[in-house]
């Protein structure tokens, strides 16, 4: 048992195991849960970050049209880069998802959660040297709620009608209760800028811990550590080079070249060839994004539960995840939340490939002739592939199905959340009434199923204000079922976030929040040797 | 603005010189003709009363004819912005819902389209637009909101900087390599050339920058990758990080104008003066330099002139392979968003580059050709 056990705490030391990993295992293996948090912790020391050193970077996802203001940060590049030089009032704890203070330091909200009093962090320096107040607080959200904003972070921010300043605390008055406020706030458009970022949205300067030394959108950004960091646990090389790297194979070869030592975005096709260069480590994180099949609840002939059932039973989940994600990914159940949210509601029987259950529903939905499906190489890398595949399985279950594969140009205008059966992603949301309010509310603009239920949207709004974890993970479980048994939503797989690194690269945390360590990936890693 | 292929293709221009008349040879070469017949009509004036315009004409037909190919130019260049602003406006989908993509509402939307006067009829937009550019402002990029004309004129430099070095290493060593293969035809040398140009022709551009890329900077390491220049580079440190692009550029052109200089002049090679020359007791490479190559020229220059277009607007996929900030991916960024500002000026950029070289091309041709400068 102790060369077990010690066998997982040199992995920890090595870096290949994260907490979450190691105590999973060593509580598998019968080790306590505290005795296994000491082992951990002494383990992780021996590991003690080395500061300095010059971090590189490739990066998928710049334009030339990327946007200095943070409101406007669209792309994957302009995100890593936002978490770079500036901070949110409120962290996500990066294995749990729990809210975790940041540039508020602590926080609570009235019985009925429509009141919130964040207490904001004294003593911390703008880049520019000017301390944070509580009003460039109440700028900057209030520059995201403005009715002309055009910040990404528009819908999250819908819900507070009011935002106040109350001697060093911030008060956020809600038009009703939400229990998650403060990990809306953790939204990576929300960066707390000098007076709101208001005199010059795009000056780039925030509390984080980096500076900007130069940027060419579309090119390379450069940073350089903030010596006046309001934190220590973070930041530990000196200088950070972002490059864009658009090509798949550039970024491969730049890692395997030893020129960066990140990229992101592996496609999972190439993946087991870059295994094999002998200084490269795949970095994969599961997510919450996830890859779905469509279809519109109140279009005929989609309006047949039955149908939808078999289509449903159709789906050949562990297929799609083996040849779509090349394994890296989880199957989907049917609803659009999986264990890496908090409250996920434990224990609904997983969907399987079953096409005599497809057939019996086809049969009883009494629909004849081919199902169309709308796809586009855009939906999701592979989405062509993966419709091709569903129109065998389903063939198997007496479902003809046609594709039909549209230009990629304007897919998410003109077929996306317009016709009855298509394909489509989504990326994860901070909570799951976050990803229940965004895609599956009657009201919501991106409720891509046209899953309108006012039973749904009654237990979505109380579930929303309820403070009392037990009764709200209930709730979850109940709507888990209605959008799995009754909505327009197949959902085959959540894909892995899969990225890789130089082993001379230390600390890399296996973030469940988004992709690249939820964009913090240069701020937590260390150089060795 | 060539779409690799076809301008490129060594047999569709090779075939107009298969003839021996030199004038002949010269219509062949793709713009060449248009300059011929353009000073035709020019002379034609002259015929009746003559006009200032017409002695002008007659007095120094060469200035006559940059000045008419100039104004032609501004012409061209208006139908391109009209060309481009439709097409950008025939995508689906305007700047709003693009740039914000799968995470667009409503509010948002409306208020970028409010911002950027996107309400407004495409007519009015495109004056607006037009009303700036006379002007010489280009405007914002609709994304950034940064200058357009500082943006491009980095991208611009960069383009030019990796054409530049590209041109006078192909140039020099694509005429040398089609001198050398006339010399020894149908030997060994001239096979190895023609099979080795061939072979660098027929890959494409993106494979022969991986093949490079594999060997010089992955496996031997000596090579610098990525080639991502900026602005405090140093300038040895700037030409190391264009050397794989340079060579990868280099192949992809150099067989072209090889094969035609190597076509052009064997063609002269028939001529009775060459075997004069040859009776003279000249040696071959002298013959071929002195006496061949001159009278060959106007159809290597007009592959030349393309060529040098190419490299400078064509090269969008050896940019993106080697990760270089060039005037190619700025475009195709702001394609994808519908920005149109940038999508404008690039345009122009380009089309502008290609009528000149273009222009210049015919001039040489001509000045290479007496019986082209003095018409009858």
């Amino acid at each position: 048992m102790t060369d077990y056990t010690n066998y997982l705490a040199r992995q920890v030391m090595l870096g290949k195991m994260n907490r979450r990993e190691f105590m999973g295992r060593a509580a598998a293996f019968g080790v306590t849960l505290a005795a296994a948090g000491t082992m951990f912790d002494t383990a992780a020391k021996a590991q003690e970050p080395k500061r300095g050193g010059h971090l590189k970077l490739g990066l998928e996802g710049a334009a030339a049209t990327d946007s200095k203001d943070p409101a406007k940060s669209l792309s994957q590049f302009t995100f890593v880069m936002g978490r770079n030089w500036g901070d949110m009032l409120v962290e996500s704890e990066p294995l749990t998802g729990a809210p975790v203070p940041a540039l508020a330091e602590s926080w609570e909200p009235s019985a009925d959660a429509a009141t919130w009093t964040f207490k904001i962090r004294q003593g911390v320096k703008f880049h520019d040297g000017k301390e944070l107040t509580v009003d460039d607080v109440v700028k900057t959200l209030q520059r995201h709620t403005d009715e002309k904003s055009e910040s990404g972070a528009l819908g999250v921010m819908k819900s507070i009608k009011e935002i106040k300043a109350d001697g060093g605390n911030l008060v956020l008055v809600l038009t009703e209760g939400n229990a998650d406020l403060p990990l809306l706030l953790t939204d990576y458009h929300l960066v707390i800028q000098p007076n709101g970022g208001l005199n010059d949205p795009n000056a780039m300067i925030g509390t984080g811990p980096y500076k900007v030394t130069s940027f060419e959108p579309g090119v390379r950004a450069t940073f350089e550590k903030n010596a006046d960091d309001w934190r220590t646990d973070r930041g530990y090389v000196d200088t950070i080079e972002m490059i864009a790297m658009n090509d798949a194979t550039a970024r491969i070869a730049a890692l395997s070249s030893g020129q960066v030592h990140y990229i992101n975005r592996v496609d999972p096709k190439t993946v087991d060839l870059l295994k094999r260069a002998p200084t490269v480590e795949i970095l994969n994180t599961s997510g919450r994004g996830h890859y779905v099949f469509i279809m519109h609840c109140d279009t005929a002939p989609f309006d047949n539960n039955d149908l939808r059932m078999a289509l449903k039973y159709s789906m050949d989940r562990e297929t799609m995840v083996q040849k779509i994600l090349g394994g890296y990914g989880k199957v989907g159940n049917d609803f659009p939340i999986n264990e890496t949210y908090a409250l996920f509601p434990e224990g609904i029987e997983q969907r399987t490939y079953d096409p005599d259950k497809a057939a019996f529903h086809y049969k009883k939905s009494g629909h004849s002739g081919p199902v169309l499906l709308r796809t586009s190489d855009v939906a999701f890398p592979g989405a062509v592939d993966a419709a091709v595949l569903y129109q065998e399985s389903a063939k198997k279950a007496g479902i003809e199905i046609e594709v039909k594969r549209e230009p990629g140009d304007g897919y998410w205008s003109n077929v996306w959340n317009v016709q009855p059966f298509s394909t489509s992603y989504w990326g994860g949301r901070p909570t799951q009434d976050q990803m229940y309010s965004t895609a599956y509310l009657s009201t919501a603009d991106w409720n891509d199923t046209r899953f309108k239920r006012e039973d749904f949207d009654k237990i979505l709004l109380e579930a929303r204000s309820e403070l009392d974890e037990a009764k709200r993970k209930e709730m979850y479980r109940t709507m888990a079922m209605m959008v799995r048994d009754e909505g327009g939503l197949i959902l085959p797989m959540f894909n892995d976030f899969v990225n890789a690194g130089s082993k001379k690269m230390k600390g890399y945390v296996h973030d469940i929040g988004n992709d690249m360590s939820n964009g913090y990936i240069a701020t937590r890693v260390w150089l060795e040797g | 603005m060539t779409g690799g292929g076809s301008t490129r293709d060594p047999a569709a221009t090779m075939a107009g010189v298969a003839g021996s008349d030199p004038q002949l040879s010269v219509a062949a070469g793709t713009d060449a003709s248009k300059g011929n017949q353009s000073l035709n009509t020019a002379t034609s004036n002259d015929q009746g009363a003559l006009s200032p315009w017409g002695k002008f004409v007659r007095k120094s037909p060469l200035a006559a004819l940059i000045l008419q190919r100039l104004a032609l130019s501004v012409a061209l260049l208006f139908a391109v912005s009209i060309m481009i602003f439709g097409g950008v406006e025939a995508l689906p989908g305007d700047f709003a819902t693009t740039y914000l993509g799968q995470s667009a509402t409503p509010q948002a939307v409306a208020n970028i389209r409010k911002d950027l006067g996107l309400d407004q009829p495409a007519t009015t937009r495109y004056f607006q637009w037009l009303g700036g550019a006379l002007q010489g402002d280009f405007g914002n990029s609709w994304a950034s909101r940064n200058s357009v004309s500082e943006q491009i004129g980095k991208r611009l430099g960069n383009s030019l900087f990796l054409a530049f070095f590209a041109a006078i290493i192909s140039i020099p060593l694509a005429i040398g390599l089609g001198m050398l293969a006339v010399q020894f035809r149908d030997r060994l040398v001239d096979k190895v050339i023609n099979v080795i140009s061939l072979a660098a022709i027929s890959l494409p551009e993106f494979f022969v920058g991986y093949l490079l890329i594999l060997f010089f900077a992955v496996q031997m390491g000596v090579a610098t990758f990525p080639a991502t220049v900026y602005d405090s580079m140093g300038l040895t440190e700037r030409l190391s990080a264009i050397a794989l692009p340079t060579a990868t550029l280099v192949l992809v052109v150099l067989a072209h104008m090889m094969r035609m200089t190597r076509a052009a002049i064997l063609n002269v090679m028939s001529s009775a003066y060459v075997e004069t020359a040859e009776l003279k007791g000249l040696s071959g490479l002298r013959i071929i330099a002195r006496h061949a190559a001159p009278n060959a020229v106007a159809p290597v220059i007009n592959v030349v002139a393309l060529n040098l277009a190419y490299l400078v607007v064509g090269v969008v996929v050896v940019e993106v392979v080697f990760v270089y900030p060039g005037m190619g991916q700025y475009m195709v960024d702001a394609v994808t968003v519908r920005d149109m500002p940038v999508v404008q000026a690039c345009g122009l950029i380009f089309a502008a580059f290609y009528i000149f070289l273009n222009m210049v091309a015919d001039i040489l041709a001509i000045v290479a050709n007496p019986r082209l400068r003095h018409p009858r």
